[in-house]
């Protein structure tokens, strides 16, 4: 009898070193400075003098293996191979030859990856998987992403804006993506509380797990028709899918219910004022696929307001900060409502603690 | 399935593959030669789209030997209207630091997926990993040994060491104050077995920044946030501000009067700093890169405890220690982790972020338990409530 092969395990990823462009090993740690050359287009100068081209392009993310290989093609022809991701799904190829952009460029334009996201624009939109691929998703991510860039276009190719706008989308709140912290947070919400399945529910889920996994303490034992099973206190449940996720049997899926929420004014960045959470802007829209008009129109709305009012270098949650939210709502057109006024852990922090107010 | 009787089975999905930004959907459309999971993938879609609701049931463990993550279960709850998706699980693969790669690596993580699964997948995945989408339970193991024949590895998934991610950093970016893609492999390489092996209450995830920019958004969502920083003055060319200015950049207004501090001082032809007063904010830094610099005493600031709302809602990091020189940072960092472990695994409740269990222990239980002393530079300001819990030997 043959050995079998030894198994191989816990090697971890591979070393990034071998994947450096020698112009990145030769000027590592030593570069000097770096300018925008067009929306999408850097050029990174070392102290060796030697300068470093990145070309950005748009990935959906959601990428096939024939893509993959298209982007890996072009790296062999403009880039001796080389090529990266950003922390927000762009592509990216590292150029020494300046000349080789534009012919880079055109085949990036004609393949239907367009260049841009860098500097004062809108970059790629992380995002999460939504009906493609996960099980509490409130709505579809990919579809969001594909409709709100299409419209936002021009501000991803152009730098427009008077600074970086980063928007992301979670499809629901256990937020894969870092939409908490973004200029523009679209958010998958579920609003009625999840559907019991007495049925399945001994066979399927250990109920103390269960009813430790709800945040408020919504979930309580009951017996059901003899059985084990739980109840949920409507009242105390704010749809967070947590059970939902230990318990198959608490589905909270449902069409007429589930949507939008969008929210504004975070970042993750230090630069001028420390990092920020989002805030409420609308509470809900509809689900409307396959283009969410409601939430592009919204969207749009946000962007071009900001646009028109912000000081440069001002990003979305800094300017409104600097106007006031009433001036936000104002100039948006967007209702206050009850539902914007937080009334989770320390929600006090959030009220208007002074006489400082605009009219 | 694209097409029956000359009309489109997918009539929502192939509005999205209309406008400028490239479409998933032609994406999922291209992998038709690939497999035929694609096809009912496409339905299951259209489905979800008409219906406005997903079909995917959570979970089920499945894996491979040996280790207790990085394949996420994942089951059509149609399968009788969609059996090729039936199972349809994902594979989380291990990126390498700053998602550097060379044509040929690309091309044989394709080839492995195209031999094993639907051809589709994530560059990347929201934590960082490549994210292989969609493929059988008897494919995990081939796929698994491909992989790891050719130097990949799985990523984290549950309650372990996620897989940790780093910025750009040294490789293409001035201002990185140390090497983000060596800490970032160096921890990644340090804990395979934290990584591979969830023992953890619930999920701990690393994210390296080189500067206070976080472009890998480590004060958000990492529970150990390591974000570089500078200790010294911000080194100045005035010859470059000079020019900054000459081609139209109102100093004044755009870098003086935006600093959080107001530590600057421009007089027209002169930019003074106090750099005692400085926030390492990177504004000026940003606006004018060819004149301004981060110092020369470079490291990183650690800080603790960031998450989504989930469990008891959102947390940004905290300061935990100010400074660590970038020559001390692996150690440091490995005899930090090792005492915050060990009391999250003694103390925290499952499914409690280790943010969540400094908030109901108290922060100074924590410094206590790991045996860091306070210092002011982790919070904004003192308690402003008398309620302080004295200790019975503090007392007389």
């Amino acid at each position: 009898m043959t050995p079998k092969p030894k198994r191989i395990t816990d090697i971890g990823p591979p070393n990034y070193e071998k994947f450096l462009p020698p112009v990145v090993k030769r000027n590592y740690g030593q570069w000097k400075y770096h300018e925008i050359l067009s929306p999408g287009v850097l050029v990174h100068v070392a102290e060796s003098g030697e300068k470093l081209y990145t070309v950005r392009a748009a990935s959906p993310r959601l990428l096939s293996v024939h893509t993959i290989r298209l982007f890996a093609d072009l790296a062999d022809k403009y880039c001796g191979g080389y090529l990266r991701f950003t922390s927000r799904n762009n592509v990216e190829f590292l150029l020494t030859d300046e000349k080789q952009i534009e012919p880079l460029k055109g085949d990036l334009a004609a393949a239907g990856y367009p260049v841009g996201g860098t500097g004062r624009t809108i970059s790629n939109i992380v995002h999460t998987q939504g009906w493609v691929h996960c099980h509490s998703s409130a709505t579809d991510a990919s579809g969001l992403v594909k409709s709100m860039m299409d419209g936002l276009f021009p501000y991803f190719a152009e730098e427009k804006l008077p600074a970086k706008l980063r928007i992301a989308v979670a499809c629901c709140l256990n937020m894969c993506g870092a939409v908490h912290c973004s200029d523009i947070a679209v958010l998958g919400v579920h609003r009625r509380p999840p559907k019991v399945r007495h049925d399945i529910l001994p066979n399927v889920c250990e109920v103390p797990t269960l009813i430790a996994s709800c945040p408020t303490g919504a979930i309580r034992p009951a017996t059901v028709n003899g059985k084990q099973s739980v109840e949920v206190i409507e009242e105390q449940c704010m749809y967070c899918g947590n059970c939902y996720t230990v318990c198959p049997a608490m589905p909270l899926n449902d069409p007429d219910n589930d949507g939008i929420s969008i929210w504004v004014g975070g970042k993750v960045s230090n630069a001028r004022s420390t990092p920020k959470f989002t805030k409420l802007a609308i509470p809900f829209l509809p689900n409307n696929p396959p283009r969410w008009p409601e939430v592009v129109e919204a969207v749009e709305k946000i962007v071009t307001t900001y646009a028109e009012h912000a000081k440069p270098f001002e990003r979305l949650g800094e300017w409104i900060e600097r106007v006031g939210w009433p001036r936000f709502f104002q100039l948006t057109g967007f209702e206050f409502t009850r539902y914007h006024i937080d009334d989770f852990k320390h929600a006090g922090l959030t009220f208007a603690r002074s006489a400082h107010l605009k009219f | 399935m694209a097409e029956q009787n000359g009309k489109s089975k997918t009539k929502l999905l192939d509005e999205l593959e209309k406008g400028p930004w490239p479409s998933f959907v032609r994406e999922i459309k291209k992998t038709s030669d690939v497999s035929p999971t694609c096809d009912d993938l496409l339905g299951q879609l259209e489905l979800s789209y008409e219906e406005r609701k997903g079909h995917w049931k959570h979970g089920g463990i499945v894996g491979v030997m040996g280790y207790g993550g990085g394949v996420i279960g994942r089951y059509s709850d149609v399968p009788e209207q969609f059996p090729k998706v039936a199972h349809f699980h994902t594979m989380r693969v291990n990126q390498p630091s700053g998602w550097f790669y060379t044509s040929d690596a690309l091309r044989t993580l394709c080839g492995i997926w195209e031999r094993h699964g639907s051809g589709l997948t994530n560059m990347h995945g929201s934590t960082g990993d490549i994210v292989f989408l969609g493929t059988k339970t008897d494919e995990l193991e081939p796929t698994f040994a491909e992989l790891t024949k050719a130097g990949f590895d799985l990523g984290g998934s549950g309650s372990c060491v996620r897989t940790p991610s780093a910025c750009v950093g040294p490789a293409r970016c001035e201002h990185a104050c140390y090497d983000t893609l060596k800490l970032c492999n160096d921890l990644t390489h340090a804990y395979q077995d934290e990584l591979h092996r969830p023992p953890f209450p619930y999920k701990f995830k690393f994210k390296c920044a080189g500067c206070p920019n976080d472009c890998v958004a480590a004060v958000a969502r990492a529970d150990l946030s390591i974000i570089g920083i500078w200790k010294d003055e911000i080194q100045q060319d005035d010859a470059a501000v000079a020019e900054y200015a000459a081609k139209g950049l109102d100093i004044q207004k755009n870098v003086c009067e935006q600093c959080p501090s107001k530590c600057m001082n421009w007089d027209g032809k002169k930019l003074t700093i106090e750099n005692k007063d400085c926030v390492r904010c990177m504004h000026c830094i940003n606006a004018m890169p060819k004149a301004l610099r981060p110092g020369k005493e470079r490291g990183a600031a650690i800080l603790i405890g960031s998450k989504a709302p989930i469990v008891q809602g959102a947390l940004l990091s905290s300061v935990l220690i100010p400074f660590v020189p970038e020559a001390e940072l692996m150690e440091t960092l490995k005899e930090l982790v090792s005492r915050i472990w060990e009391f999250w695994d003694e103390y925290g409740k499952n499914r409690e972020r280790v943010g969540e269990l400094i908030q109901r222990v108290g922060m100074a239980n924590f410094l206590d338990a790991i045996g860091l002393d306070p210092a002011p530079e982790m919070v904004t300001a003192p308690r402003d409530n008398p309620y302080i819990f004295f200790r019975e030997e503090a007392a007389k």
